[in-house]
């Protein structure tokens, strides 16, 4: 005699196969990437000079093997880093030990004093990669802030929020990524 | 004019859900496919630095990674050493690796290469500038020195 099986009961098929899927979700870390994005300069060539760059546009940082700073001839210190960068690179009372501008004309902002302020960042090899990294962050949250009150003065947001791409052309050509970081030199050795 | 149906007779027969673990199967397997899992052992410790101002780097697949901090085996000294894929490698073998790398993307993406430097905090910078001389002389100048987002407010 031919006894029917009974057929399993599917419904629940789709509880356990949405289980599997959160698992999934929650297992696989999305780990996103994020860090401080830099452009090398190209190797430097010998044949031609490095520019005459005056002493009033750069703005010199240094760092040696214990992580202390040097600000511009003087100890510096990692908390007034960012206030002092700054002021270097806006330099609202056009000072003269404060660099130049020059004017140009930004589509979009118009006429805009553009800093001719370089940064120079210069370490030791013995200094701490934690320490440079702290010294970049500064240095970018200066260029940052700038950024911020420039496009908020001329379009109402922050940078960061801004979506037009030719605004935000426009403040990256006034207020540019100028570090520079100095040819490696071993002063404290190792 | 409408009238209320009476209930019973003309009840809408319940949707079929036999084919809702298969739809789900599905989702699964898309996920499972488009989620791509790095397969890279680290074998040097990397305890990235904190920064408050972090950039997402996007294009996963446009982004080679250059390990740098002591080794987690114990025995092997506390000296920085550099990973490569899946191996200790010195200074010397990094331009190789970044001619690989770009071997294995297409033409159009070659230019859009960026080095993500994974390095410990306490590494000194000597390893880091030499990695970034050789960097700068294979011609990879994209680079991004992979830290963790860190609030705003505690700084310094």
């Amino acid at each position: 005699m031919a006894r029917k099986i009974p057929e399993i009961n599917a419904g629940s098929m789709a509880d356990i196969a949405f289980l599997l899927l959160i698992f999934w979700l929650v297992t696989t870390t999305m780990d996103t990437d994020t860090g401080i994005v830099r452009r090398l300069p190209p190797p430097p060539d010998p044949n031609t000079k490095p520019p005459d760059i005056k002493e009033r546009n750069v703005f010199n940082v240094l760092v040696n093997k214990n992580d202390r700073l040097m600000v511009e001839g003087r100890v510096g210190d990692i908390r007034t880093l960012r206030a002092e960068t700054k002021e270097f690179l806006s330099n609202p009372a056009n000072k003269e030990d404060l660099p130049e501008k020059r004017l140009e004309n930004i589509p979009g902002l118009g006429q805009f004093q553009v800093s001719k302020g370089i940064i120079s960042l210069k370490n030791d090899r013995g200094t701490s990669y934690d320490m440079y990294i702290q010294v970049q962050n500064e240095l970018t949250a200066a260029i940052n802030e700038l950024r911020d009150e420039l496009s908020k003065q001329k379009f109402g947001v922050k940078f960061s929020d801004l979506s037009d791409k030719s605004a935000i052309d426009a403040i990256q050509k006034a207020i540019p990524v100028s570090i520079s970081e100095a040819e490696p030199e071993n002063i404290g050795g190792k | 004019m409408a009238r209320f149906k009476k209930e019973g007779s003309k009840e809408l027969p319940a949707i079929s859900t036999s084919s809702m673990p298969d739809i789900i199967f599905l989702m699964l397997c898309f996920f499972m496919m488009t989620t791509s899992t790095r397969e890279v052992t680290l074998k040097v410790r990397i305890k990235a630095p904190e920064a408050t101002e972090v950039q997402k780097l996007e294009k996963k697949a446009l982004v080679s990674y250059i390990y740098i901090g002591p080794p987690t085996q114990t025995k092997l000294g506390t000296e920085s050493r550099i990973q490569l894929n899946d191996s200790f490698r010195t200074i010397g073998d990094i331009a190789e690796f970044i001619f690989t790398e770009r071997e294995a993307r297409n033409e159009v993406d070659r230019q859009m290469l960026t080095t993500s430097l994974k390095v410990d905090k306490e590494v000194k910078m000597g390893v880091v500038t030499d990695v970034k001389q050789e960097l700068r002389n294979v011609g990879a100048f994209k680079i991004n020195y992979s830290t963790r987002k860190r609030a705003p407010k505690s700084n310094g």
